[in-house]
């Protein structure tokens, strides 16, 4: 319960601060992707299911305010989710390396998929162009912030995780 | 070990897999529907507002709070030099002002001329404060504080500063999205204030960080549209009320087809630094029906 209410404030948080105040932080006019870190780093950290959600969740908050239609994102968001999660079983707290890399792969991978589905098919070719001003940016950008907020978000599973586990205990 | 326990473990047992699965066609379905229909945009719209917008707004208010004390104590420092440096540009702006006075007198007269003294005076307007910008880098839209409780509807036209800034493309009950005119997936028809001929404004994320549109299919065989040109826009829009400013041609080429010209706009809003904006409250069509009458 306690888990399903922290991961469901951190979501809010994440959204409300990248729809205002990372508006107000931008560099070259980018934008980090916090639902990004968030979604994939709760996949590898716990696994496909929780991954799976916190994404589809986080898409749908996305697609009410800013989608065009409803599912677009979450889809996205739901399977870059699922996909970190297939991680989770080679993934330790102390290492940096494998989390950092996921994460900008999983931005990259959410930046094309948007320029795909809402660019290139809209006639919009020049992909070099986007990648390079969009794209990239954006993904330097999040593992910028990926640096502050990941430990944050380890701290916070690494808790809940100690006092999962301290219940459990005390009922068995 | 307790049955609660067991039971529980139970519930979980449905595998990622089957998750995937299910979720994917949901997602599906939604997309569908919403394409469809807008028969779910109202429930979600309702709950969301009431969930996200008062923590928006309430960020909103602090982040103002907060670079407002920020540049307080930024102030002080340069408070001194740019004292000086300002006396120096009274002078210059007072030069300036006698010379713009000038070029008011000269603009309300020609403004009568081209009846356009009272642009924007016959529509009703609601100010609404930006609380939230898209999420993402690909289109340029925002939500703002008011929504279908302060009687905003979809396709309201949305205006800054005297220019166009974009039209309502959704609303919940306390807050409402803003797609801008800047934005890639956005269409405005406009026309040439001088020689009322019809173009079409589109949005261009390239051109986004330079503060440019573009705008294409300019039918002007007699050559006489040129660079620094008013767009309005045009009346044949159907989402669009007439004659409201969308800024100055600053590029004009002519097309390979040398049937028609296209190139940049300088739109009239500065898109950068926006806050507080006007929602024009009269939709096109209930304009035209009040003409009729």
């Amino acid at each position: 319960m306690l888990r399903k209410f922290t991961v469901a404030l951190l979501i809010l948080i994440c959204y409300v601060l990248q729809s205002s105040v990372f508006g107000g932080l931008t560099f070259g006019g980018i934008i980090p992707n916090l639902l990004v870190i968030l979604t994939s780093s709760f996949g590898f950290m716990r696994g496909e299911k929780e991954g799976l959600f916190i994404g589809f969740f986080c898409g749908l908050l996305n697609d009410i305010f800013f989608g065009s239609f409803l599912g677009f994102y979450a889809l996205v968001l739901m399977y870059i989710g699922y996909l970190n999660g297939k991680f989770s079983r080679i993934f330790y707290p102390e290492d940096i390396k494998l989390p950092i890399a996921l994460i900008v792969t999983s931005d990259l991978s959410y930046g094309i998929i948007c320029y795909v589905l809402s660019f290139m098919l809209r006639g919009r070719f020049q992909f070099t162009y986007y990648f390079a001003h969009v794209i990239l940016p954006e993904a330097l950008y999040t593992i910028l912030i990926t640096l502050l907020l990941y430990p944050i978000l380890l701290k916070i599973n690494q808790k809940l995780e100690a006092r999962e586990k301290r219940r459990e205990q005390k009922f068995v | 070990m307790s049955p609660i326990i067991k039971r529980k473990k139970e519930k979980h047992a449905l595998p990622g897999k089957y998750l995937l699965f299910i979720l994917t066609f949901v997602c599906t379905l939604l997309m569908v529907i919403t394409i469809c229909t807008d028969l779910l945009n109202r429930p979600i719209n309702t709950v969301v507002g009431y969930v996200i917008v008062p923590f928006q707004q309430g960020i909103g208010r602090l982040g103002g709070w907060l670079s407002g004390r920020s540049e307080e104590l930024v102030q002080i420092r340069t408070l001194l030099e740019e004292n000086a440096r300002l006396k120096e540009e009274i002078a210059a702006l007072t030069e300036e002002n006698t010379l713009l006075q000038q070029d008011k007198y000269e603009l309300v007269s020609l403004r009568e001329l081209v009846s356009l003294s009272e642009q924007y005076g016959e529509y009703t307007k609601i100010a609404a404060r930006i609380i939230g910008r898209d999420s993402g880098n690909w289109f340029s839209a925002f939500t703002i504080d008011k929504g279908e409780d302060d009687g905003l509807a979809v396709n309201m036209n949305v205006i800054a500063g005297g220019g166009l800034v974009g039209r309502i493309t959704a609303v919940g009950p306390n807050w409402a999205r803003v797609t801008s005119i800047i934005s890639d997936n956005s269409n405005v028809s406009g026309m040439t204030i001088a020689t009322e001929d019809n173009l079409m404004v589109t949005g261009d994320l390239k051109l986004m960080a330079e503060g440019c549109i573009t705008f294409s299919q300019l039918m002007d065989s007699n050559d006489r549209v040129v660079a620094g040109d008013k767009v309005v826009t045009s009346n044949i829009s159907d989402k669009y009320l007439p004659n409201i400013l969308i800024g100055y041609i600053s590029s004009i080429e002519k097309d390979a087809n040398n049937l028609t010209k296209s190139g940049l706009i300088i739109p009239a809003v500065d898109f950068e630094h926006l806050g507080e904006v006007l929602v024009i409250t009269d939709m096109k069509q209930s304009v035209m029906d009040a003409s009729q009458n």
